[in-house]
């Protein structure tokens, strides 16, 4: 039975991460956890975040979780979702400047509007379309512009453009999922996102990376 | 192609099951919560909110049994309302699987709620409830004022600076309620929810009074707000949340369909 480990560090509400993955992959053993050993021991890993990236920051630190993100993050696939794409960045924008995982090269950017732009509300909330960069597993049977949730203020930007594996526009065009290797990550919320999301998250528990 | 503009059906909770009637053609049991939100989730509703409308105390608690039961099988986002007063309310919620908790009479009695509540979760988590009432008193300029309690209760803020007051205190979004407006199905209050949506940097749901498909186009071209919520139009069948959304998306609105 394959086991996919969903990373708690307090940031975030990971129940609706977990019941969708049961949802999609009922013969999967999804658990909720904070132990290492548990992570380790996981066929998949998914890493999902929500709030600051300073208390992210801090919150990984203070559950000893930093070495069990590399070393899943090095080889067994790995979805980051939302705070867990940002924080696998060099460094974040946000509270003047936040040192983050830098295992993905480039940083992480604070939408921002002129005083043209009063109808781009922050954070941008709500259904936006993600155009597919890339053919990818993961993008299995989702049509291409399909609309994904998402609740943010702060998108990534890699140096290496190679990775993106998505594309969003608003108020710029900015990059809504990486894929590199055993690793995918969304800036929006595949839990949320209804049939799409779902189907993004079966994608997940089957992939087998090359 | 850009973001979409939100269709939320709101749904009455009284002690677990929901009132005010649902009239789908082939439900079951038009009282269960789970099966009222996965019929709108089928139907393309972008989120629900749950609004616990229990008034005793010992009934509260069925509420977090209807966030997990919901939240196991609807994959779209949840915002739960009514009656809450702590942090600690509102963790419960999330726990449970709510995305966002909407705030309101507590606020109003305590806005520090606000504050503490968006540095414990996150202002993503925050909605706060705007319930406001054209108020025009002798040889003063009219305005909007909040109200509390269902609209009984006046409060003297007012509802533009209280917004702004509301999203610097953290709230990550407003759901704006005009109570002149409510249950009339005479449409929103526009020029209120314009004023609110203008002031504030944060998304603006608007709510109270829609009787039409057209109200819903109206209240973002013309209320400028990113988000439309109503009851009783999907409730009694007179609509379904599909044909809000190709309503709005004829008139030129970006929606997800």
């Amino acid at each position: 039975m394959t086991t996919i480990a969903i990373v708690d560090y307090g940031m975030g509400n990971l129940r609706s991460v977990a019941k969708a993955l049961e949802h999609v992959a009922p013969r999967a053993r999804i658990t909720v956890t904070s132990s290492a050993t548990d992570i380790a021991a996981a066929d998949r890993v998914v890493f999902p975040g929500q709030g600051a990236a300073r208390d992210c920051m801090a919150s990984l630190r203070s559950h000893n979780l930093i070495e069990s993100i590399a070393g899943a993050f090095k080889n067994k696939p790995f979805l980051g979702i939302c705070m867990g794409l940002q924080v696998l960045f060099e460094l974040s924008d946000e509270n003047d400047g936040v040192p983050c995982l830098g295992y993905v090269e480039g940083s992480v950017m604070r939408f921002e509007r002129s005083a043209g732009e009063r109808e781009f509300k922050i954070p941008h909330m709500g259904w936006n379309q993600v155009g597919q960069s890339v053919d990818h597993k993961l993008w299995n049977k989702i049509e291409d512009n399909s609309h994904f949730y998402f609740v943010h203020s702060f998108y990534v930007e890699p140096e290496d453009k190679e990775i993106v594996s998505g594309t969003t526009s608003y108020l710029v065009d900015f990059c809504s999922a990486i894929a590199s290797h055993n690793i995918f990550a969304t800036q929006f919320h595949p839990e949320k996102s209804a049939e799409s999301g779902l189907q993004l998250l079966k994608n997940f528990s089957e992939w087998q990376p090359v | 192609m850009g973001l979409a503009k939100r269709v939320i059906p709101c749904l009455d909770v009284d002690g677990g099951r929901v009132v005010k009637g649902i009239n789908f053609v082939d439900i079951v049991d038009a009282g269960d919560p789970v099966e009222a939100a996965r019929r709108y989730g089928d139907a393309g509703a972008d989120e629900l909110t749950f609004l616990d409308i229990t008034a005793s105390v010992d009934n509260r608690d069925t509420i977090y049994h209807v966030v997990e039961k919901v939240a196991s099988e609807v994959f779209i986002p949840l915002t739960v309302g009514g009656g809450v007063r702590a942090v600690s309310d509102i963790r419960k919620l999330l726990n449970a699987g709510a995305d966002k908790v909407s705030i309101n009479t507590a606020a109003v009695h305590n806005p520090a709620l606000v504050k503490e509540a968006a540095d414990h979760v996150g202002s993503q988590c925050i909605v706060v409830a705007i319930d406001a009432k054209g108020v025009h008193r002798e040889g003063e300029t009219p305005r909007w004022e909040i109200f509390t309690h269902g609209g009984r209760k006046e409060t003297g803020l007012d509802a533009i600076e209280w917004a702004i007051k509301m999203t610097e205190l953290g709230a990550g979004e407003l759901l704006v309620t005009s109570m002149d407006r409510d249950g009339t199905k005479s449409g929103f209050n526009l020029p209120l929810t314009r004023a609110i949506a203008d002031a504030v940097s944060v998304p603006v749901i608007a709510s109270g009074g829609v009787g039409t498909l057209e109200h819903l186009v109206e209240g973002v071209e013309q209320g400028g707000a990113n988000a439309v919520l109503a009851a009783s139009i999907f409730h009694f069948g007179e609509y379904t949340v599909s044909q809000a959304k190709q309503a709005m998306r004829d008139a030129g609105i970006e929606v997800r369909l």
